[in-house]
């Protein structure tokens, strides 16, 4: 397996995924104090809405120092190999889905895209009958909440039928 | 006022043919979505969530208890049939449970789960109904401040108690802190962390992380390692029954996984994790039957799986009294109280005393309904094990994506929930803990409220945190467990550099 001799050889060395989580961290507390050096209110006694940001932002600058710590001592726990096609077959499959319902394509068939997305990463081979299935689900999910609990979900052309 | 006058009453609400419907569809509901394999009851409950929104708040919360119960009962059919439990609160009993499911013994090792669940849940819930009148009185003290004490208490606890390492759950935390924040300052009016977006005005929708931390995350992460899990069903071969042995050596171990799991489980100390585990290790030093540990022994499953149901009820304890969530799925379950404008704690113990009993009745019945249910069908939970992963997870999305759009049919809440969806992934893949993130963002805001209204009474001294004698040992104690595993950690560095 991969996943074994990866292992053996990042023993050792630098963590770089903690590097990367601590600079995420870091940035995010910077974020966190230039939006709330922003905030101008008034407040006589107590707390005003900018103090919380701060002592957040301090803490997440604390924690990036010591994921840094962490980090630099090198990880003993390095995740196994993975499958990035799959992962970025699902993301695909997300990213259609709010594509179809921001340009008003509708649930049922956003509903389809993402099902028949979603087996395939998991290794289902026959879109096709993926398809119909969520084509049915999608359906069966509208109907079931415009008429029975009257929410309301994003109608397409297709939608408007019922 | 008295508690069994109290409970009477709520009986009197839980037995209304409604709310027995409430709770047998959030049993069966609970079992099932706890049976299959990654999803467990907070996100259950966060699915449906959306779905209750204008339903009865009473019945709508008597359904989420019975997911709750439901949920870790199905739990631990995955965990003795596949060996991979849903949730971490099921680990222990995978250990023996798997092994006896494979020796042959799959039937009672389910029953003892299941009867075991049944008592010490009825016990926890006779506990809940006991602590909860008392703990009302006392939280009527707390101030402000108190609260705010009492929620760092549970902050560095539940990151604490999740996950490998303090730094580990912390980061997790602030996360959550991070996201608490985002969204109009209900003091001021001033918005924080919206960047322009009207959408981010209302601040991070419970749910939206929820799901997608949860569902979306989880699949990522399987779909991203599919091919090193081998995952196998082992068929219910023989009776279901028990044996007079297998009561005999099981009924000990319910009770003292009861006396683990409800103390534990009502401290804020979060999670069915520990309780279990310290039900496992007791019971294997103190059975007759030492050579059975490893090859499928009844106690084993039955200590566990009776303190995970008996944390369950107990993480109640402070949901409902002080309004405290220390769990993923208390935290889900306070996002229902609040989605109908309501708040635990005492306030709600006087002003709608039906809904608080009748939820607390009604967990009797759950219990109970779990009993009769689960057994007799558990050739259709088996079944459920045998849908196809693809389809599994296929339909986890369509429904998780369901759920958000409910809320808000919007496209800036989709792609919150596709980048949760990514950061869930990510904190599995390197080993953050999901639920304090969750923890955060839920209890972030209510602690800031809190900690400004103490403020503002003391007109800006901070002082008053340590002159209320309850708000000065509640940080002491917050202090005590946020510092404590580093230095225990350095100490046995040192330990280690001198040998």
């Amino acid at each position: 397996m991969t996943a074994t001799d990866r292992s053996g050889e990042g023993k050792r060395g630098i963590d770089r995924a903690g590097v990367v989580i601590a600079l995420a961290l870091a940035a995010v507390a910077a974020v966190l104090v230039v939006d709330a050096l922003r905030i101008q209110a008034n407040v006589v006694y107590g707390l005003g809405p900018e103090a919380m940001p701060i002592v957040v932002a301090i803490g997440l600058g604390l924690l990036a120092v010591g994921n840094f710590v962490n980090a630099l001592r090198g990880g003993d726990a390095v995740p196994e190999a993975m499958d990035f096609r799959p992962v970025m077959l699902i993301l695909a499959g997300l990213a259609m889905m709010i594509a179809i319902i921001g340009l008003g394509g509708g649930f049922i068939p956003a509903m389809t895209v993402l099902f028949a997305a979603t087996a395939t990463a998991f290794g289902r081979r026959s879109v096709i009958t993926d398809l119909v299935i969520g084509f049915v689900i999608g359906t069966v999910i509208y109907l079931a909440f415009s008429k029975l609990l009257t929410l309301s979900l994003p109608a397409g052309p297709l939608e408007q039928l019922f | 006022m008295d508690t069994f006058a109290a409970l009477a009453n709520g009986m009197a609400v839980a037995l209304q043919p409604m709310n027995l419907l409430f709770a047998l569809i959030g049993v069966f509901l609970g079992t099932a979505v706890g049976v299959l394999p990654g999803i467990g009851p907070a996100l259950t409950v966060a699915l449906l969530l959306p779905v209750t929104y204008k339903l009865d708040p009473g019945g709508s919360l008597i359904m989420f208890a019975g997911i709750y119960y439901g949920g870790m009962y199905g739990g631990s059919t995955t965990a003795i049939l596949i060996n991979a439990p849903g949730e971490s609160a099921s680990m222990a009993t995978a250990l023996e449970g798997n092994k006896m499911a494979k020796a042959g013994r799959g039937g009672p090792a389910l029953a003892t789960a299941a009867i075991g669940s049944f008592v010490a849940g009825t016990l926890a819930t006779i506990g809940l109904a006991f602590v909860a009148p008392w703990l009302v009185d006392l939280a009527v003290m707390f101030g402000p401040e108190d609260y705010f004490a009492l929620m760092c208490v549970a902050f560095v606890t539940v990151s604490a108690t999740f996950g490998n390492s303090p730094v580990r759950g912390l980061t997790s935390l602030f996360i959550g802190l991070t996201l608490g924040l985002v969204g109009i300052d209900k003091l001021t009016g001033q918005p924080r962390l919206a960047f322009g977006v009207p959408e981010l005005l209302d601040g991070v929708e419970v749910t939206t992380l929820a799901v997608g931390l949860f569902a979306i995350g989880e699949a990522l992460y399987v779909a991203s390692r599919r091919h090193q899990v081998e995952e196998k069903i082992e068929a219910v071969r023989g009776s279901l029954w028990m044996t007079k042995e297998d009561w005999k050596r099981s009924w000990k171990a319910w009770l003292r996984g009861f006396g683990f799991g409800f103390p534990i489980g009502a401290l804020p100390a979060g999670g069915a994790e520990i309780p279990t585990f310290l039900s496992y290790s007791t019971e294997k030093r103190l059975t007759k039957h030492p050579e059975d540990f490893g090859k499928g022994a009844i106690e084993g499953v039955a200590g566990p799986e009776a303190a995970n149901n008996a944390s369950a009820a107990g993480t109640l304890v402070p949901l409902l009294t002080l309004g405290l969530p220390t769990s993923a799925t208390a935290a889900m379950m306070l996002a229902g109280f609040q989605q109908y404008g309501l708040n635990p704690g005492p306030l709600l113990f006087a002003e709608k005393p039906d809904l608080v009993w009748g939820l607390i009745a009604s967990l009797f019945i759950a219990n109970l309904m779990l009993l009769v249910l689960n057994l007799p069908l558990v050739g259709l939970w088996v079944r459920l094990l045998t849908i196809p992963q693809a389809w599994l997870y296929a339909g986890i999305l369509v429904f998780a994506t369901m759920g958000t759009i409910a809320v808000k049919p919007s496209v800036v809440e989709l792609t919150m929930l596709a980048c949760f969806g990514v950061l869930g992934f990510l904190m599995r893949r390197y080993d953050f803990p999901i639920a304090p993130v969750v923890v955060g963002l839920i209890l972030g805001p209510m602690a800031e409220s809190q900690l400004r209204r103490a403020l503002s009474i003391s007109l800006g001294d901070p002082m008053i945190l340590l002159q209320s004698p309850i708000s000065a040992t509640l940080l002491a104690i917050a202090l005590i467990a946020l510092v404590a595993p580093f230095i225990l950690k350095n100490m046995s560095r040192f330990g280690a550099k001198e040998d």
